[in-house]
C-alpha cells in the first residue's frame, strides 16, 4: 500500500490534472529547446530578466483581456489604446512638463474613459464588442498621430524611466549581489505555504477532496523552488525590476476580483449563461460596463508601462500588440467562446509569447518566421485545448 | 377499397430512455383532412418526423407506405421528392430573405446562362401567393411580414413543390382569429383540389371545424381513428387523457390565509401583430402556504405571463403587482429577486443554471453580492449553505464542486432550488419544474415543494402535465390565448375539465 501509494497518486493527479499543466509543460520545453539552440545564452540571468521585461505590459493587459473574454466579448483596440495612452503620458511629461502623479493619474482616467466608452456601445447599445473595439482600434490609431503629432516623443523623466526600467534597490551590501530579490524571495515563499496551508486546512474542514499529504509537501517544495530560482536570477542580475511588481500587484488583484469578488463571480456566470444569470438577478449590462472599464485601465496601467520602458512614444506605438494579448490569453487557457480563463493561466500564456519572441530574436530570426511562428503556436495551443475538452466530454 | 395515401404500420421509435413512439399505426385517405392530436409529448411531432424523415429510415422500425409503395426517406428532401410538405411549427424561413427567395430556395429557377432568373421566379410567386390569397410584393423581406403572412409563404412552397400531402403542425398557435379563419378556408380549397392535409392541433373547436377523420395519440400508442362525427369532443378529450392518476403525488395541505402576491389587470400586446395581446387582462392572487397550478396548451401565454411579472418579457405591460398588499413594481429580475420571488424557469439549462461550473456556484449565483463583505465573497458561509441545501433537497452529487452538467436533469433541477432556498423567498414560481425529470425525482420535487408551503412559501406552479397540475395544486387556473379562463378548486377538478377549457370549449 505504502509503496504504491505516493506514485500511484503522482501519476493519478498527472494524468488527472495534465491539462492544466500543458502549458507550463510547453513553456518547459520551449526554454529547453532555446537554451540548447542558442548554446546557452537563453537561460543566463541577464536574458531571463529580459523575458520578463518583455512580458510585463503584456501580461498586464491580458489579465484584462481574460476577463473581457471570460464574458464572450473581445477586446481588438488595445493595442491602439496602449499607444494612445502612451503617448499621451509622454506629451504630458515632455510638452507639458508636468509632474508624473498627474500626469499618471490623467493617463489612467483616459483608459478608464476608454473603457466606459467601449462598455456604453456593448452593454447599452447592443453593438457586438468586435465592431465596437474595432472601430476604436482605427479611432486610437488615429489618436496616437494626433497626440504625437507624427513625431517621436522621449519623455526622458526620470522618474517616469523608472517604471520601465528601473529595479527595487539593494537592501544591504552583499559581494556584488542585489539582496533584495532573496529577502523578499522568502517572504513570498513563507506566504505562498502559508495560504496553501490554510487552504487545504479549509477544505479540509469541508470534507472536500485533498491530495495527500506527502504529494501535497513535494508539490509546495516543488513551488518554493520555482519562485525562489525566479528571485535567485534577479539577485544575480540587477535586482527586482519594478515593473515585475506592477505586474505582480494587478495579477494579484485581479486574481483575487476574479475568484472571490461577486463582480468577478458574475463575469463566470455570464460567459456561461447570460439568460440564466440575469434572471438570477445580476445586473448584466453593469457589470459588462465594468469588465470594459476595468480592461481600459489595464490597458493605460500597460501603454505607461511600454512607453516608459522604451522612453519614446510613437506613431506606430503598441501596434499589433493586440494580437500578443489576445494570443496571451487563449494560450493561458481562456475559451473564446465564454465562460472559463484564469489569470494566472494568461500570465503563463504570456510567458510562452515573451520566450518565444526572444528566443527567436537570439536566433536572429526576421519577422517573418516570428510571425509564422507565433501563429502556428497560437493554433496549436488551441487545437490542443479543443480535444482535451473534447476528451473531456465539454464541448 | 378505401384508397389511402399513407399507411404507417406499427411505428416504434426510440430515444435514449424514453419510448417516444410504441407501435403506432396511422392511415390517411386520399383527399381527406385528418386531424391527429393528444397531448404535449404525446408522440405527434415526432410521428410526423418519422415521416418526413427527419428522423430518417432505419432509425426507427415500422413501414411507411405512401401512394401504395413502401418509403424509405433519409432526409426531408426525400420525402418532399415524394410529394410531402410539412410545415412545422416554428416557421423555418430566413428572416433575411425575400418571399420569392425563400419559396425557391434550393430550388432557384436559372436562365439559360445558369444564373437566377429573377424575373420568373418573381412572376412564378405572385402566382403563387394569389393561389394562397397574399396579396403582397413578392421582393419583400419575410422580417418584414407577420407570422401569419409567413405562414401563408409557408403554404405557398409547399404547393409550388406540388406536394400531394401537406402536414400543418400546430399552424394557428401564433394567427390571430381572422388569419387562422383565412387559413382554414384555405385548407378547404386545397381539399377540393384533392391535397390531402394532416392537421395537428390543440384547439380542438377548429379540428371539429375543419377535420374530416381524427386519430388521438397518447403516450407514444394511437388510442384512436374515428369518423369525426362518430367522437363526440368529451369522448376525444378522454381518450386524449386516458390515464388514471396514480398515487404519486403525496401532497400535504396547509390552510392558506394571508394573501402575498396580488395580480391585477395584466395585459401584454403582441411585440410584432398589431392588437393582439398575449396576455389578456389577467387578476389572480396567491396565497401563504398555497400551491397555485396554472395550466394551459404551449402557447396559451403561461411562460409570458411570469416571465413578464419578474420584468423579463414584453414592452407594452400594464397591470399592478400588490405583494403583501403594498403595490410593488418589478422592472427586472433583481427587483423580483429583492421583492422575494424566485423563478424555477421551464429551460434549466438555458435559463437556469451556468452548466460548466459547479454546485457551490450555481447555489450561490443569485446571491453573491449578499454573501460578500468588504466586497469579498465569504466562501465559507457559501459553502455551509450549499451543504445545507444538498442536504435538505438531498441532492446527489459527489462534492459541492461537482460541474452541474455532470449531473442529472432532477440533480439539476434541485440545484435551482437551492440557489432561490438559500434566499429569504416569499413566492416561488416553478415553470414545468418536473419536466424532462425521471419519476423518483419527480416525487422528490413534490415533497420539497410540501415542505415549502408548510413553511409559509406561496408557489405558482405551470404545468403542461395535467395528473401533475390536479395531484399538487390547491387550486386551478386554466389558461386559454392569453386569458384566465376557468378557475377550479382542489375538489372539483378534472382532466376533462382542463382540457376542454384549455382547447377553447366554454
Amino acid at each position: 500500500m505504502k509503496k504504491t501509494g505516493l506514485i500511484s497518486e503522482l501519476k493519478n493527479t498527472v494524468s488527472s490534472q495534465i491539462h492544466r499543466y500543458t502549458m507550463i509543460i510547453a513553456l518547459i520545453a520551449i526554454w529547453i529547446f532555446f537554451q540548447i539552440v542558442t548554446d546557452g545564452i537563453f537561460l543566463t540571468p541577464r536574458n531571463i530578466n529580459n523575458i520578463f521585461l518583455q512580458m510585463c505590459f503584456i501580461g498586464i493587459a491580458s489579465c484584462g483581456m481574460v476577463l473581457v473574454m471570460v464574458a464572450a466579448q473581445i477586446d481588438l483596440s488595445v493595442g491602439s489604446v496602449i499607444g494612445f495612452t502612451g503617448s499621451i503620458i509622454a506629451v504630458l511629461i515632455r510638452n507639458h512638463n508636468m509632474h508624473i502623479v498627474p500626469a499618471l493619474a490623467i493617463t489612467l482616467v483616459i483608459g478608464l474613459l476608454i473603457g466606459i466608452w467601449h462598455g456604453f456601445w456593448v452593454a447599452y447599445m447592443g453593438l457586438p464588442a468586435f465592431i465596437v473595439t474595432l472601430a476604436s482600434q482605427m479611432i486610437f490609431r488615429g489618436g496616437v498621430m494626433g497626440v504625437t503629432q507624427g513625431s517621436t516623443i522621449q519623455p526622458n523623466n526620470n522618474a517616469f524611466k523608472a517604471i520601465g526600467q528601473g529595479y527595487l534597490p539593494s537592501l544591504f551590501e552583499f559581494g556584488k549581489y542585489n539582496t533584495t530579490p532573496l529577502v523578499v524571495g522568502i517572504i513570498c515563499i513563507i506566504a505562498y505555504i502559508l495560504i496553501e496551508i490554510k487552504t487545504r486546512k479549509t477544505r479540509q474542514s469541508y470534507e472536500f477532496e485533498v491530495s495527500s499529504l506527502s504529494s501535497f509537501i513535494l508539490k509546495m517544495i516543488f513551488m518554493s523552488v520555482v519562485i525562489y530560482s525566479v528571485f535567485v536570477v534577479w539577485a544575480l542580475d540587477r535586482g527586482i525590476p519594478v515593473p515585475m511588481v506592477i505586474l505582480f500587484v494587478v495579477v494579484a488583484i485581479m486574481h483575487i476580483v476574479s475568484r472571490r469578488t461577486p463582480f468577478g463571480r458574475h463575469v463566470y456566470a455570464i460567459g456561461g449563461n447570460s439568460e440564466a444569470t440575469q434572471l438570477s438577478g445580476v445586473n448584466v449590462k453593469l457589470t459588462m460596463l465594468l469588465i470594459f472599464s476595468l480592461m481600459g485601465v489595464l490597458s493605460a496601467i500597460s501603454g505607461i508601462v511600454y512607453t516608459s520602458r522604451l522612453n519614446s512614444a510613437a506613431i506606430a506605438g503598441g501596434t499589433g500588440t493586440e494580437t500578443d494579448i489576445i494570443a496571451s490569453a487563449i494560450i493561458g487557457g481562456t475559451s473564446p467562446s465564454g465562460g472559463t480563463g484564469t489569470i494566472i493561466g494568461c500570465i503563463i500564456g504570456a510567458l510562452v509569447m515573451a520566450s518565444l519572441e526572444n528566443g527567436m530574436s537570439l536566433l536572429s530570426l526576421g519577422s517573418f518566421e516570428k510571425y509564422v511562428i507565433k501563429g502556428l503556436v497560437l493554433l496549436f495551443a488551441v487545437a490542443v485545448d479543443v480535444q482535451t475538452r473534447k476528451r473531456r466530454g465539454i464541448v | 377499397m378505401t384508397d389511402y395515401i399513407l399507411e404507417m404500420k406499427n411505428i416504434t421509435k426510440r430515444f435514449p430512455g424514453v419510448l417516444a413512439l410504441d407501435d403506432v399505426s396511422f392511415r390517411v385517405k386520399r383527399g381527406e383532412i385528418h386531424a391527429l392530436v393528444g397531448e404535449n409529448g404525446a408522440g405527434k411531432s415526432t410521428l410526423m418526423k418519422v415521416l418526413s424523415g427527419v428522423h430518417s429510415h432505419g432509425t426507427y422500425s415500422g413501414q411507411v407506405i405512401f401512394n401504395g409503395e413502401e418509403q424509405s426517406y433519409r432526409n426531408i428532401a426525400d420525402s418532399e421528392n415524394a410529394g410531402i410538405a410539412i410545415i412545422y411549427q416554428e416557421l423555418a424561413l430566413c428572416p433575411n430573405m425575400n418571399i420569392a427567395e425563400s419559396i425557391f430556395l434550393g430550388r432557384e429557377i436559372l436562365s439559360k446562362s445558369k444564373l437566377i432568373n429573377w424575373s420568373e421566379m418573381y412572376k412564378r410567386t405572385n402566382e403563387l401567393l394569389e393561389q394562397v390569397e397574399l396579396d403582397i410584393n413578392p421582393e419583400t423581406k419575410i422580417s418584414h411580414i407577420g407570422i401569419g403572412q409567413q405562414q401563408l409563404v409557408e403554404i405557398a412552397k409547399a404547393v409550388s413543390k406540388n406536394a400531394e400531402l401537406l402536414i400543418l403542425d400546430e399552424p394557428t398557435a401564433a394567427l390571430t382569429d381572422k388569419e387562422s379563419e383565412h387559413l382554414l378556408d384555405l385548407l378547404r380549397q386545397f381539399k377540393e383540389q384533392g391535397v390531402t392535409c394532416i392537421y395537428i392541433s390543440h384547439k380542438l373547436n377548429e379540428v371539429y371545424n375543419i377535420a374530416d377523420t381524427i386519430t388521438v395519440l397518447r403516450d407514444g400508442q394511437s388510442i384512436i381513428t374515428s369518423k369525426k362525427e362518430d367522437l363526440s369532443q368529451r369522448d376525444l378529450i378522454s381518450h386524449m387523457v386516458g390515464r388514471e392518476l396514480e398515487d404519486m403525488f403525496p401532497r400535504v395541505y396547509q390552510k392558506p390565509e394571508d394573501v402575498v402576491l396580488e395580480v391585477e389587470n395584466w395585459s401584454i400586446e403582441h411585440p410584432t401583430i398589431a392588437n393582439k395581446k398575449v396576455i389578456d387582462n389577467i387578476s389572480f392572487s396567491c396565497k401563504k402556504g398555497e400551491i397555485l397550478g396554472i395550466a394551459g396548451l404551449m402557447g396559451a401565454g403561461r411562460t409570458e405571463l411570469i416571465m413578464s411579472l419578474l420584468g423579463h418579457y414584453g414592452k407594452k405591460i400594464c397591470g399592478t403587482i400588490r405583494m403583501n398588499g403594498e403595490e410593488v413594481v418589478i422592472n427586472n429580475s433583481s427587483d423580483a429577486i429583492k421583492k422575494g420571488i424566485g423563478l424555477v424557469p421551464e429551460d434549466r439549462k438555458r435559463y437556469g443554471l451556468v452548466l460548466h461550473q459547479d454546485v457551490k456556484f450555481n447555489t450561490g449565483l443569485a446571491s453573491f453580492n449578499d454573501l460578500s463583505k468588504n466586497g469579498l465573497i465569504n466562501d465559507n458561509e457559501l459553502i455551509s449553505l450549499t451543504n445545507e441545501q444538498v442536504n435538505k433537497l438531498n441532492i446527489r452529487t459527489p462534492s459541492i464542486e461537482q460541474l452541474l452538467r455532470n449531473l442529472s436533469g432532477g440533480n439539476q433541477q434541485k440545484n435551482v432550488l437551492a440557489k432561490w432556498l438559500i434566499r429569504e423567498l416569499s413566492v416561488l414560481i416553478l415553470d414545468e419544474p418536473t419536466r424532462g425529470i425521471d419519476v423518483g425525482s419527480k416525487i422528490e420535487i413534490y415533497n420539497i415543494m410540501n415542505d415549502l408551503v408548510a413553511e409559509g412559501l406561496a408557489i405558482i406552479m405551470i404545468s403542461s402535465e395535467l395528473p401533475e397540475i390536479i395531484g399538487i395544486s390547491d387550486r386551478v387556473l386554466v389558461m386559454h390565448e392569453g386569458k384566465f379562463v376557468k378557475e377550479f378548486s382542489k375538489d372539483d377538478v378534472t382532466q376533462e375539465e382542463i382540457m376542454h377549457y384549455a382547447t377553447g370549449g366554454i
